[in-house]
């Protein structure tokens, strides 16, 4: 698909233009094209190894591309690293370590100077209030493992909002939590995108996604398409990230054939 | 009761001897909670036994254990680090393999060079032969390792709990990773004449995982490790003196010791935190 203009008044915030990534011969993300403004909410879906993990791994700068490119601020993301906060999935942690959510928020203040550049004070302070945004203040010293799943989840989105970046990258937010976190964390991200901050979500589930996102990017290696849910979430689309069993996954696209006349 | 305490330190091998069980064993169970929390037991383990070759060849070109220390632990930590980030046989495979080939090729380059080593010393350590020199390397390497864990301590926790979340967050991550396997490697290498190849392990994840039972967070889980790590080093030493036993074994026991009452104190506490519960 070719990249689309949403709100042509913005300036494009990140531009992908034709970005592939290889792993050896395997293709990972082929020829993939969007643009995305600055304090979009965008839901990133696909099938398992439709190359999501990989397109935010390029874009916290963690693996070359092969071809193409991918930019922030008309930068690569190298260059750019202090404005991509990255929340990886969670199985990707490794949570034998008996940390203090205090611990963990800090973290995201930990940079190259061993010698930390900000007083224990200021490092209080935006602790305190990242710990504030996820409503987990009170839990600042308790142990991760005392923590739900969906308390796990704000204490690593509160470590990226402590490092204070223009974009959060949030890799399978929803998965291992109930309905009720799962609830919580997107109240939680529509008011940290209130504060102009751009937030990618990659996520298995393609229902009600124009109640929640701005605009969508349909991934299966390629990109299947870009934009408003409400438009580009149609049963095709669906079918060429899911195959078959795109019935199986939402209502929604059997609303949107049967409205637009498609069956 | 002062007196006994006092009374080795009437002979200065055992006030060398002390000094270094004091060292190793501080220095190994500083890192052991790190290595215990992220699973590198066998990694640990295969570093201990690769040394064996370069002990061969450094005991044949006329070098102390003590003095091969630095130059083969980061030789070892870099070859080790190489080889399983290169191969696709898994980790824990590739591990395998240097563990079982190193140690069989120290073995027989000790037959072959005809270097004079006592095996028996080499796999369960001889702390009482160190020499001044020996305990003033080993005193050093503690020191080295202390001040690197302090100055890296929030770099090294970070790359250890979420290396993907480091490594956007701008840490270079290649270099913690060899870093921690240099000074995982320095510690074991400055060890093996208190406790062996065979026994550091011991003395490595024993006192960690003692601490990580009775702990709630990793900070003082360290703190912990390292004071079962120098009283467990300790007793040993003054087990082996006024009982005649092997030094490294008695050291290793302890930390056993320690670690049993650890896991029944863990057991008994959450029966009665259960029983609270239930009551309330």
């Amino acid at each position: 698909m070719d990249t689309k203009e949403v709100n042509s008044a913005s300036t494009p915030l990140i531009i992908s233009d034709g970005c592939c990534v290889h792993f050896g011969n395997i293709p990972a993300l082929e020829s993939v094209n969007f643009s995305i403004n600055k304090g979009k909410k965008v839901a990133v879906v696909g099938p398992n190894g439709g190359g999501k993990s990989t397109l935010f791994n390029a874009l916290a700068g963690l693996i070359p591309l092969t071809e193409g490119s991918l930019t922030i601020e008309g930068k690569n993301p190298n260059e750019v690293k202090g404005k991509v906060s990255y929340v990886p999935q969670k199985d990707l942690i490794n949570w034998n370590f008996p940390l203090s959510v205090k611990q963990v928020i800090e973290m995201g203040l930990t940079t190259r100077n061993s010698f930390n550049l900000f007083s224990r004070n200021k490092v209080n302070e935006k602790i305190n209030k990242a710990l504030k945004e996820v409503g987990l203040l009170e839990k600042i010293n308790i142990s991760i493992k005392n923590l739900s799943g969906g308390q796990l989840q704000r204490v690593l989105i509160a470590r990226a909002l402590a490092q204070d970046s223009e974009i959060l990258l949030l890799d399978e937010a929803f998965s291992a939590v109930d309905i009720g976190a799962q609830e919580d964390i997107m109240q939680l991200i529509d008011n940290i995108n209130l504060d102009g901050k751009t937030i990618l979500i990659a996520t298995h589930d393609v229902n009600n996604l124009e109640e929640k996102f701005d605009e969508v990017l349909c991934l299966n290696k390629h990109c299947c398409a870009y934009g408003d849910p409400a438009e580009v979430l149609t049963p095709e689309v669906i079918e060429e990230m899911y195959g078959s069993h795109n019935s199986l996954l939402n209502n929604k696209a059997h609303f949107h054939k049967e409205g637009s006349g498609n069956d | 009761m002062i007196e006994i305490l006092l009374e080795p330190f009437r002979y200065d091998f055992m006030i060398r001897s002390l000094i270094t069980a004091f060292a190793s064993g501080a220095m190994l169970s500083l890192l052991g909670p790190f290595t215990i929390n992220r699973n590198m037991g066998f990694m640990a383990d295969a570093m201990a036994h690769a040394t064996l070759p370069i002990i061969a060849v450094g005991v044949f070109l006329g070098f102390s254990i003590s003095e091969l220390g630095v130059p083969a632990a980061i030789l070892i930590a870099i070859f080790l680090g190489l080889i399983i980030k290169n191969t696709n046989v898994g980790e824990d495979t590739a591990i395998g393999i240097i563990f079982s080939s190193f140690f069989a090729l120290g073995f027989v380059l000790i037959s072959l060079l005809n270097v004079t080593i006592n095996l028996e010393d080499l796999l369960f350590g001889q702390i009482l032969a160190v020499s001044v020199s020996d305990v003033y390397i080993v005193v050093s390497l503690l020191i080295l390792v202390i001040l690197v864990i302090v100055i890296y301590f929030k770099q090294l926790l970070f790359y250890s709990f979420d290396p993907i979340g480091a490594e956007v967050k701008g840490l270079n991550t290649t270099f913690l990773n060899y870093l921690f396997l240099i000074l995982l490697s320095i510690a074991i290498v400055g060890s093996l004449q208190t406790v062996g190849i065979i026994l550091v392990l011991s003395m490595l994840i024993i006192p960690a995982a003692a601490a990580k039972l009775l702990t709630e967070t990793f900070t003082v889980s360290i703190r912990v490790s390292v004071l079962f790590g120098t009283i467990s080093s300790i007793t040993g030493m003054y087990l082996s003196y006024f009982l005649n036993l092997p030094s490294g074994p008695s050291m290793s026991l302890v930390a056993t010791i320690i670690f049993v009452l650890a896991f029944l104190s863990n057991k008994i506490r959450k029966k009665g935190s259960l029983a609270t519960a239930t009551i309330s």
